[in-house]
């Protein structure tokens, strides 16, 4: 029997979901919607009765204060309970999507003594009466994804939703032999393989040393093993590469760049090298105190992301937390941030290509899936940026990241032979098959229809207990070692894990949804939640009963052998046999071609005048701090809990006027004072024009933002995030080397190790215009540098709000001429100027001395100087303090006269929006001056302002700017600087 | 003597357990996290307690309704314990989810005949927020407020939005004094109701004042530079935050 229960609000003004289904309608299909109404639908299949259904609603499925429902079964005639709203529309989750909702009621049913053999969650709205057709355009547009769900018009007439036959075993061999280029590149397309032709022909030539054709599930285990996701081929190619210091020649560009950087640090710092485990786990891991090791890892989303956002995002987050959880012995989650680059705001519905999802909807999207993923994980999400730029509208990036925690001498694991291969947590169903394959291809406005399949929706209460499960199991050492089922599933997992050793595996031991899975399917299925541990016999019943205790699935599904091959079983039968030494090391090594040369450079010119105002930087301060870039995220940042786990310090919003912070700090340990310093850096707008200062002046940031917030600049840990369109092409190529470059050159010269890191290539969105012409549109070369820093004793920490009236502003760096890239020359305020170019030894020594400062107790406030410059960096330091300031242009420290020769206004432009990298503003009391320049002596810095009460001129505080003649160039109420600031609507 | 013991509840989604315990010890008591399941399997274990405590998270993913699958299993299995221990003088504290579990059981704003009188709904954003707020306390036989007139603390929900079955239920309680916490106004005379509370109800108890269920976050409070607007200031430096009062009140009362 098949039951529906509907469940709504008594009263209309609490129904929230009607009214966000009323304004999405509004703007695609204009009328009024205010009457609409919604219900959460039930489906519960069982031999059930028409009481049994009453008592689970009453017991589990209404709250009785706020909430009513009614039951039909299928036989019965949908009446609506809205006399006015006629139009019943449906949404439901596709079979085989995870049902969370779903999932949990099937368990609380059990509570009651009720078991159905299925239940499905349901959205239902109800309309004024219109036409079917109408209705569900409104849905699709509104409440629907085409990756996951289904949307039904009227009343629904099921006859089961219980699925699934069992799959009973076959094998299917795939001939390579007697197939050309062109018919193996078809072959690869066909399979969603991702492999080239050239790779094609090394495991045709494998299998036939063998005697044999490869069977499917082992064409798909190479596949998996061998994609861009899971090796990154292009970074650790061979390359030929030009550039503007001449030719070079890389064996493998990434071992030789940002590995090698490492490597020279490790050397350099000798005995007191506080790196652990680099590039080689699931995250990297360095030394914390005395009894703690942390770790970090930062991981990209953006296919799943550009498909379904919410999905694409939540599960972003929960790959990323698990590869915290599987890094050596299992590390604690601590901290989670993330990352989003996407089209303006703005974007005219005209102007975005076909298949792609509107900018804001798409934000909002992957907020709601950070948000309900990482607030009930019980992570705080403490860090992160938006970044808009059209380049990323057919493909915005979406960046997860997290930090863990574990004891020393815990990041060093390996399995043992005879070690069980143990699969935790989740389910396996059809998720995501072909994940890993997929985010290595390109996207496109088919791409929805073509890849559905891979994206998955996230179930984190699955995720929870499997986090607590490993951590308690950890604590009591019952397994020699753990790794995430990420990109890949199973084949990835068990296939790395074994990589040495060999494993045999019963596949059909693998527990399941729903019945129907084929071997290959179970084995490359990217089902979430679910982690795989090398458990030695003796510790498997202990193991077993904490699993029961935390009410988490674990299944032993086969051993580690220390044959070297990877068995597949199915029932007794072979399903595969591969030779790890194959898999993991057969694959054919290219050497590819780059070349980049700088585009010509325009001289700098100043657009801005003086005839309209008497303050004619008054305005420009405004628009800049209402740029989307810089503008507060709070509609965001308010979403996630970030105070969670008790440990916050310094947090996103900061200061009585509730301003950005650079960095964010928690403790690392409940009641303990070494606290851990979270930050990013960005400088996209470069990387077309300079890939190479692109990912140096991102750097710098990432780790100015952490010393600005107290961190010591001599223990940073960095973490790379390559992000590029096509690599294929030269140039392509040839930016990419550029950046890696950059990486090698900053971190040795700062000290400041990349532990870890990860690619995300080819994000070129392809589509046909109107006119059948091909059109394609190319992300910005972008490197998400994210810094992870350590401060002492978190009574040190430093937040940029301004704390009292009457203190310096120093200002700390040189301000130069750099523009190209700057909000400036977003807003039309400038055009041409130089590329904001890195001096990492004046940077070390800023870094340093910044540092020295805070330790000492001299710096009230300290804010690092970035998008939009000076300008900007005051307004939010008096933003966040809720205090005003004056800045006198002309003491700030520039060789801007000597290399423009521009003066007045347009000088005092360029010196008020510059973004130079590497500068700071200060705030520093009078006692405290001597002791600040003694400390600065041999850096660029000035007394450039102070920190002021009410202007008796304007009746309240201001942020005043004088320009280099002494007028006063722009004079701005602190409440109207903060109202531009907080007008972005975002989330 | 003994230092008193609080037993904290945790259930698969439970996310504040560990910074409660600590706030707990931190105030002087002994504190133990418990599995429901376990506690579910042997009740008696109350016995050895003074304090019992439901903090906050998303048990079994508050996927249907907040703590309405924990509450359920409260009512089937722990009933009848629960109320012997408020009975003999034991303390009881829900936080956030900890509150909206408690409400959906017989230990808070129970009515035998009609149910519940009150529930946390949406708050009226539609969304998840997290903010510090201003409190304000009422005169009340709350022991955990004992002594507290005003206070900031964070909250972080979705569904904190304080409603009653009726207008009698809610002057029904407001006359018996249990609205003990309320949302106050900022210096600039904003209100700092994050959620839409009917009376800006924040946190309610019972009539014995020994049970009290708060949407508020006490225990990430311990510590003045945990304020956003003291990080980084010198009168941050060792000095107590005012959330560590809840818990040391607990803990004076039952020593």
């Amino acid at each position: 029997m098949l039951w529906e229960v509907d469940v709504w609000l008594k009263d209309r003004d609490d129904d929230h979901a009607a009214r966000s289904f009323a304004s999405a309608a509004e703007s695609i299909d204009p009328a009024d919607w205010s009457a609409v109404r919604t219900a959460r639908g039930w489906l519960i299949e069982g031999e059930l009765s028409r009481d049994d259904i009453a008592r689970l609603a009453e017991g589990v499925l209404i709250d009785p204060v706020s909430q009513t429902y009614a039951i039909r079964s299928m036989d019965d005639r949908q009446e609506s309970p809205f006399p006015d709203l006629t139009t019943v529309v449906h949404v439901l989750p596709k079979p085989g999507v995870t049902d969370p909702a779903a999932e949990t009621a099937r368990q609380a049913f059990g509570l009651l003594g009720m078991s159905p053999e299925a239940v499905r969650s349901v959205s239902t709205v109800w309309l004024p009466g219109i036409d079917a057709d109408r209705a569900e355009r409104l849905a699709w547009r509104t409440l629907a994804s085409d990756a996951i769900h289904e949307v039904v018009v009227g009343q629904l007439q099921l006859d089961s939703i219980a699925g699934g036959r069992s799959w009973s075993f076959t094998q299917e061999s795939i001939s390579l032999e007697g197939l050309d280029e062109e018919a193996l590149a078809q072959l690869s397309r066909d399979r969603c393989l991702a492999l080239t032709p050239v790779e094609l022909q090394a495991i045709r030539d494998h299998f036939r040393s063998l005697g044999r054709d490869p069977w499917e599930i082992e064409l798909e285990t190479i596949a998996q093993t061998w994609s861009e996701h899971c090796c990154h081929k292009t970074l650790t190619s061979g390359v030929d590469h030009t550039g503007p210091d001449g030719p070079v020649h890389y064996d493998n560009m990434l071992k030789e760049t940002v590995f090698a950087a490492t490597q020279t640090i490790r050397a350099n710092l000798g005995p007191a090298d506080w790196c652990v485990s680099v590039f080689r786990d699931n995250s990297g891991v360095v030394r914390f105190d005395g009894d703690h090791d942390i770790c970090v890892k930062v991981e990209t989303h953006n296919h799943p992301s550009a498909i379904e956002p919410y999905g694409g995002a939540a599960t972003g987050l929960g790959g990323v937390i698990r590869d915290v959880l599987g890094t050596g012995r299992a590390a604690k989650p601590i901290a989670n941030l993330d990352v989003f680059c996407v089209g303006p705001p703005d974007t005219p519905a005209a102007d975005l290509p076909p298949g792609v999802i509107e900018p804001k909807r798409l934000l909002s999207g992957v907020v709601a899936g950070v948000r309900d993923y990482g607030n009930r994980m019980g992570i705080p999400t403490i860090a992160g940026a938006v970044a808009f730029e059209p380049g990323y509208l057919g493909n915005p990036l979406v960046f997860c990241g997290t930090v863990g925690i574990m004891p020393r001498h815990s990041a060093e694991t390996e399995p043992q032979a005879g070690d069980l291969v143990v699969v935790a947590g989740g389910r396996t169903g059809r998720d995501g098959i072909h994940g890993a394959t997929f985010s290595s291809i390109e996207l496109s406005s088919d791409s929805e229809t073509e890849s559905g399949g891979s994206v998955q929706i996230g179930h984190a209460i699955n995720e929870k207990t499997l986090c607590d499960f490993v951590l308690e199991a950890a604590k009591q050492r019952l397994f020699s070692a753990i790794t995430d089922c990420g990109a890949g599933g199973l084949s990835s997992a068990v296939g790395e894990m074994a990589a040495t050793l060999g494993a045999e595996v019963d596949l059909d031991q693998v527990p399941l949804k729903y019945d129907g899975l084929s071997a290959t399917e179970v084995w490359i299925s990217e089902a979430q939640e679910r982690m795989v541990l090398a458990v030695p016999p003796d510790c498997w019943e202990q193991m077993a009963a904490i699993a029961a205790d935390e009410q988490v699935e674990a299944t032993a599904i086969g051993r580690f052998t220390g044959d070297g091959r990877l068995a597949l079983r199915w029932d007794g039968h072979t399903a595969g046999e591969l030779d790890c030494h194959f898999l993991h090391e057969g694959r054919p090594r290219s050497t590819l071609v780059g070349r980049w040369s700088a585009p010509p450079r325009e001289s700098l010119r100043v657009h801005c005048s003086d005839e309209a105002s008497d303050t004619p930087l008054s305005q420009p301060l405004l628009d800049l701090l209402a740029l989307p870039d810089v503008a507060s995220k709070e509609g965001i940042i308010r979403q996630y809990d970030h105070e969670v786990q008790g440990c916050s310090v310094l947090k996103p919003l900061t200061g009585r006027g509730e301003g950005p912070a650079d960095g964010t700090v928690v403790r690392g340990v409940l009641g303990r004072n070494r606290g851990v310093v979270l930050g990013v850096g960005l400088r996209h707008r470069l990387g077309r024009v300079a890939p190479y200062q692109m990912a140096a002046g991102g750097i710098v940031e990432a780790i100015a933002n952490v010393v600005a917030a107290g961190a010591d600049p001599a223990q940073v840990a960095l973490l790379d995030n390559f992000c590029w369109g096509d690599t294929r092409s030269e140039e392509g190529l040839g930016s990419l080397v550029e950046a890696c470059r950059a990486c090698q050159d900053v971190a040795v010269a700062l000290s400041a190790p990349f532990v870890s890191g990860k690619d995300s290539l080819n994000n070129v969105f392809a589509w046909k215009d109107a006119a059948g012409e091909q059109r394609e549109l190319s992300i910005p070369p972008t490197l998400l540098a994210t810094a992870l820093g350590q401060i002492e004793d978190i009574n040190t920490v430093c937040s940029p709000a301004i704390t009292a009236v009457g203190n310096r502003l120093y200002v700390v760096g040189l301000t130069r001429a750099d523009l190209i890239g700057s909000q400036a020359e977003l807003l039309g305020l400038t055009t041409g100027g130089d590329v904001p170019t890195v001096d990492t030894a004046m940077a070390r020594k800023t870094f340093a001395a910044i540092h020295t400062a805070t330790k000492a107790g001299l710096l009230r406030s300290c804010h690092d100087v970035s998008d939009g410059g000076l300008l900007t960096a005051v307004a939010e330091m008096a933003i966040a303090g809720g205090i005003g300031c004056r800045l006198a242009l002309a003491d700030v420290p520039t060789d801007v006269d000597v290399s423009t020769g521009l003066t007045g206004l347009p000088r005092d432009l360029v010196l008020a929006t510059s973004e130079s990298p590497t500068r700071f503003v200060c705030e520093v009391t009078g006692d405290n001056a001597a002791a600040f320049e003694t400390l600065f002596a041999d850096l660029p810095h000035a007394c450039c302002g102070e920190t002021c009460g009410i202007d008796p001129t304007v009746g309240q505080e201001t942020i005043t700017i004088f320009g280099c003649d002494g007028q006063r160039r722009a004079v701005v109420p602190l409440k109207t600087a903060a109202r531009a600031w907080r007008s972005l609507e975002c989330g | 003597m003994l230092s008193p013991r609080a037993l904290i509840l945790r259930a698969p989604g439970t996310n504040c357990d560990h910074e409660t315990a600590f706030a707990f010890e931190r105030a002087g008591a002994i504190a133990r996290r418990v599995h429901v399941a376990a506690l579910a399997a042997k009740p008696a274990l109350l016995e050895e307690y003074q304090i019992f405590c439901i903090p906050g998270g998303f048990s079994y993913g508050d996927d249907i309704a907040s703590g309405r699958i924990l509450a359920l299993q409260l009512r089937t299995f722990l009933s009848d314990a629960l109320e012997r221990f408020r009975d003999r003088g034991g303390l009881i504290l829900g936080i956030c989810n900890g509150f909206q579990v408690l409400l959906q059981t017989t230990l808070l704003l129970h009515e035998p005949t009609t149910g519940p009188l009150g529930t946390l709904a949406a708050n009226r954003s539609g969304r998840f927020i997290d903010r510090w707020v201003q409190l304000v306390v009422r005169p009340s036989q709350c022991v955990f407020l004992e002594g507290l007139s005003r206070l900031e603390l964070p909250v972080a929900h979705a569904e904190g939005r304080f409603r009653t079955r009726s207008p009698a239920a809610l002057a029904g309680l407001e006359a018996s004094g249990q609205l003990v916490l309320r949302y106050g106004t900022n210096a600039a005379g904003v209100s700092s109701n994050p959620n839409g509370s009917e009376a800006d109800v924040a946190g309610v108890c019972d009539q014995t004042g020994r049970v009290l269920g708060l949407m508020p976050h006490p225990e990430r409070f311990l510590d003045a530079l945990q304020h956003p607007a003291l990080a980084g200031t010198a009168e941050a430096r060792d000095r107590n935050g005012v959330g560590l009062a809840l818990f040391t009140n607990a803990v004076k009362a039952v020593s």
